[in-house]
């Protein structure tokens, strides 16, 4: 066969799996609505910080001094009572059943041990079960009985040494900013990797993929085919998710749009190499989307810094979360979106996947062949 | 003379596509009548209607002696279905098969045995019994295919192109088998292309785009047609529907 | 019943003899929760910072001396230039550059009141804000430090000195006591959590395939038209993976008390207890999305679809507390919620039969509802 008529031939075969998918019409709504829902969603949904913080007061004594105390914390928005008690017994049960997430104990007497100036007892004990969250309620809490403290009559102040944080790029931390690039990498991932892996692997219990390997089309030229239609739909989504990010949330978007979308593409390439390989080496669909599964989504939720910081790592996993591709992509989205990066400071990470996208290209249509022949 | 199968007027659509358009159709107990007709004349469609798997779009239909739409679970206990395509399960063995199936009828274990080798005898599959399905040729798999369609002996069996891809000394052996069951009083609903085999049905009927053309036995088909097969009845009643549909 | 227990056995059989996935159900818990732990965890070891000391005092150097002491940060460079410290944070060689300005020992022993600044690069937003939080107490640290040095008298929150009360001066002790996680190890707490993601991912998938697969392989057609009933053909789907999915849980159990020495201080009984219960339900999803899709990709991405939803409702990762009141309503019917809630009030703080009632009640119904869609939603008939 000459040249035009196998572009011609791979041309209808590309054709031919456009018409398969765009037949599907419940997958195809669901993978183009997809990402948009889980913008919207999560970008209300998922908050880091901590807001709203349940306290339970165990004031053996009333007096004026614990009441003013008391009411600092009726009146800081972050804290709801949702206890007041005598003793310290109600405590257990409370935090057991996750009631309470923070206790403040006050020993009799406080006004009358302000005024002596002998030591007066305030106790804060948090639910440290989640050790996060427990610290920040425990900052928290503090910050409350220090402005408490500082406004005693008679108290002397300390020496202060105040940070002014600026937080750059991301001024007021907003999650939504921090979520939306690791939804796109995470949306990719599933639309090409997983999609890839078991579109192919379909073919393969079918048998369906012998009739094509016996028609004029090269190995390549079907692997194209095959993936050709999930690249134009992860284009879709990466647009949608875009649109979505930036009309609800106003993700602000500062750096070029060509580049954020031309990464896209090279990330999109990579999840289908790597679908392409798991199609490979798995015999049925059900192992392909385990693999798949277990090989792109968690590692791209977990090692990738889209939740949990790389710094955080321990240093094996650091060095293992290097060849996860959401890795750097999120880093690209991330400077695009919030720092307006540009090539001169991404050329690192866009050369990282494409060096990962001809590894896995050459690694999975070798063991394709190997299969085959 | 009692009826194994009673259809009447039935018709199923597909959107705006018929796939069976108002068939009436007769068996009675004990009858091998044989369903034939072109690809896509809606043959499959018909008999899924009629075991239960499609719901009719209009008609009524009675097998073994009871409405499918109604009563499909007192239809289900009394008929057999063996598929065109084979829908036994590739991960397990022949016996691990018809124990399945024999256990789901309701069959002693002591009866699922026996059933079951002597049927893995008459066929001549006994020692593949207890390889995997996977590593059987398809002949074989057809031939377990029939044995558990007939493991708990069904009032009514619908064969969907038993002897589809079999050689002729299997095919053969199909319709001794399908005979033998006949002769136990088991009704057989069978379609096949083979028109030498259609000669050995009691009656048969011909379906041409969702209706059926022609009805009667061998003998009165190729009588009312003037030629002498089978297969040149089917040419002449299946010709205007290829013409037609171009 | 009878014919329950062929089925039962055909999917046993089934599943033991696909090496691959046998692989797959048992070693990949294991492993994930392995590394996962791990990998969840917002604590940040050592953050890079670039200095730009103004004011090279005594006390300036140790602002940058306290910080680099505590481990949590490591001088990544410094000059008088707040301009190559902003270059720095650009090319991301360190993650936060601390400006301090002319002044600040005179303005401490003066006023007692100073500023730094800190530059955070707030990209990584989670790890911005624990470095901040970090740099801040140990600024805190320091200010009181330097203020019983400097000024004995004054009396401090959490000042360990006992000094003569002095009448019409204030002081307060405030105690700070973290229960039932006293090393603070982030791992207890996210192991249950983790533990119970991997068995809904694992058991999920592999009846969400189940039954669709039954249906591209034709097999579906033949059990249709025998006369098994709708439940005991869900039953025969469930059970075989439930059973499996609680083996998993134990072996997680023993990985998560070995590997990681998360304590169970609750009743083991209560654990399963509520396993039991919530295995029902998650796999009855998988079921029903098995029973409404035609194809495996199609089962795989509603599946998954529903996961999302599932996982980062949960409180898994991030608190439900903080989410708006609408997503706290979202997060009610989902019962990975509630028996992550379950595991960790159990496992973490010895919670009772009674502390957990009310998540074993909603677990139970979501189960019995679940099931009641699956059954119903399954037809041996297409309309």
């Amino acid at each position: 066969m000459r040249a035009p008529e196998r572009i011609q031939a791979l041309a209808a075969f590309v054709i031919k799996e456009m018409r398969h998918i765009l037949r599907d019409r419940q997958t195809l709504t669901i993978l183009l609505l997809l990402p948009l829902a889980q913008v919207v969603l999560f970008g209300f949904a998922i908050r880091t910080d901590v807001n709203d913080i349940r306290l339970a007061i165990v004031d053996a004594a009333p007096d004026d001094a614990t009441l003013a105390l008391r009411a600092r914390f009726t009146g800081n928005g972050r804290f709801r009572i949702v206890a007041t008690a005598a003793t310290v017994d109600v405590l257990e049960p409370l935090f057991r059943r996750g009631e309470a997430d923070v206790a403040l104990v006050i020993a009799p007497g406080l006004a009358r041990a302000l005024a002596d100036g002998t030591p007066a007892r305030l106790q804060l004990i948090t639910d440290a079960s989640n050790p996060n969250t427990g610290t920040t309620m425990q900052t928290y809490a503090g910050a409350v009985i220090r402005t408490w403290q500082a406004a005693l009559p008679g108290a002397r102040q300390g020496v202060t040494i105040e940070p002014q944080v600026r937080m750059l790029f991301n001024p007021t931390l907003e999650s939504v900013n921090l979520f939306v690039p690791g939804l796109i990498a995470l949306v990719l991932t599933l639309v090409t990797a997983q999609m890839t892996a078991i579109s192919l692997s379909r073919e393969k219990e079918r048998g369906t993929l012998e009739i094509l390997l016996v028609s004029p089309l090269r190995p390549w030229q079907i692997i194209l085919g095959k993936v050709a239609p999930y690249l134009l739909l992860a284009f879709a989504n990466v647009v949608t998710a875009l649109v979505a990010a930036w009309v609800v949330f106003r993700v602000p978007f500062r750096g070029s749009l060509l580049l954020l979308l031309a990464a896209s593409t090279l990330y999109a390439l990579v999840g289908l190499a790597l679908g392409v390989l798991i199609a490979a080496r798995t015999e049925s669909q059900r192992t392909a989307m385990m693999g798949s599964m277990i090989g792109t989504m968690l590692p791209s939720t977990l090692l990738s810094g889209m939740i949990f910081p790389i710094a955080s790592l321990p240093w094996p996993l650091q060095l293992v979360s290097n060849i996860v591709p959401a890795r750097w992509f999120i880093v690209i989205v991330r400077g695009i979106m919030l720092k307006g990066a540009g090539v001169v400071h991404l050329w690192q990470e866009l050369l990282v996947l494409t060096v990962m996208f001809t590894v896995l290209l050459a690694v999975a249509i070798r063991s394709f062949r190997a299969r085959l022949a | 003379m009692t009826l194994a199968i009673e259809v009447r007027d039935l018709t199923r659509r597909f959107g705006s596509f018929t796939a069976v358009d108002s068939i009436s159709v007769d068996v009675a107990v004990g009858e091998v009548f044989g369903f034939l007709g072109a690809n896509g004349a809606g043959k499959t469609t018909a008999i899924k209607v009629l075991i239960g798997l499609l719901a009719p779009s209009s008609g009524s239909a009675r097998v073994a002696g009871f409405d499918v739409l109604t009563q499909s679970e007192e239809v289900r206990k009394r008929i057999g279905y063996m598929s065109q395509r084979f829908s036994l399960y590739d991960d397990l063995t022949p016996r691990e098969n018809i124990t399945l199936y024999g256990g789901i009828y309701g069959l002693a274990d002591a009866e699922i045995r026996a059933r079951g080798d002597a049927m893995l005898n008459d066929l001549g599959i006994m020692h593949v019994a207890d390889k995997l399905v996977s590593t059987l040729p398809l002949g074989w798999k057809q031939k377990l295919s029939f044995s558990v369609a007939m493991l708990h002996r069904p009032d009514v069996v619908f064969l969907d192109e038993p002897t589809g891809g079999v050689d002729p000394v299997t095919r053969r052996q199909f319709w001794e088998m399908i005979y033998a069951a006949a002769a136990r009083g088991t009704t057989v609903f069978v379609t096949t292309h083979y028109m030498d085999e259609a000669e050995y049905c009691d009656r048969l009927s011909i379906m041409v785009d969702g209706r059926i053309a022609a009805m009667g036995t061998p003998a009165a088909l190729k009588a009312e047609f003037g030629v002498s097969s089978i297969d040149e009845v089917f040419v002449r009643l299946a010709r205007p529907a290829t013409a037609t549909a171009g | 019943m009878r014919a329950l227990r062929f089925l039962l056995r055909k999917e046993f059989l089934q599943i033991f003899r696909d090496p691959a996935l046998v692989r797959m159900l048992f070693m990949i818990p294991v492993v994930q929760l392995l590394v996962l732990s791990n990998a969840a965890t917002f604590e940040v070891k050592r953050a890079r910072m670039y200095v730009v000391d103004h004011d090279a005092s005594t006390m300036s150097r140790g602002v940058v001396d306290r910080l680099a002491a505590s481990g949590r940060f490591v001088r990544g460079g410094g000059s008088g230039s707040v301009a190559l410290g902003d270059d720095a944070l650009m090319r991301r060689d360190v993650e936060m550059v601390l400006t301090i300005p002319p002044g600040f020992e005179r303005d401490i022993v003066r006023y007692r009141h100073t500023a730094v600044q800190l530059l955070l690069n707030a990209e990584d937003g989670a790890a911005a804000a624990v470095t901040q939080a970090y740099a801040r107490e140990i600024l805190a640290r320091y200010a009181t430090e330097l203020g019983t040095e400097l000024f004995p008298a004054t009396a401090l929150a959490g000042a360990r000195a006992e000094r003569p009360p002095v009448r019409g001066q204030p002081a307060v002790q405030v105690r700070t006591r973290g229960w039932y996680n006293a090393e603070l190890d982030y791992r207890h707490y996210m192991v249950p959590g983790i533990l119970v993601q991997l068995l809904t991912i694992v058991g999920t998938l592999l009846t969400a395939m189940n039954i669709v697969r039954e249906k591209e392989a034709g097999t579906l057609d033949q059990l249709n038209v025998t006369p098994v009933t709708r439940s005991v053909f869900i039953a025969a789907k469930l059970i075989p993976l439930w059973i499996i999915s609680m083996v998993v849980l134990s072996i997680g159990l023993v990985v998560a008390k070995v590997a990681f020495g998360v304590p169970m201080i609750g009743s083991l009984f209560l654990v399963f207890g509520g396993a039991a219960l919530y295995l029902v339900a998650a796999l009855g999803i998988g079921l029903w999305v098995s029973a409404v899709t035609e194809t495996q990709q199609q089962a795989m991405f509603v599946n998954f679809s529903i996961l999302m939803v599932y996982l980062l409702m949960s409180g898994l990762f991030t608190p439900v507390s903080s989410m708006p009141e609408w997503a706290q309503w979202v997060a009610r019917f989902n019962p990975m919620m509630h028996f992550i809630s379950l595991m960790r009030a159990v496992m973490l703080k010895g919670a009772g039969f009674a502390d957990v009632a009310r998540q074993l009640a909603v677990l139970a119904t979501a189960g019995a509802v679940v099931l009641t869609i699956a059954v119903r939603q399954y037809h041996k008939r297409s309309a």
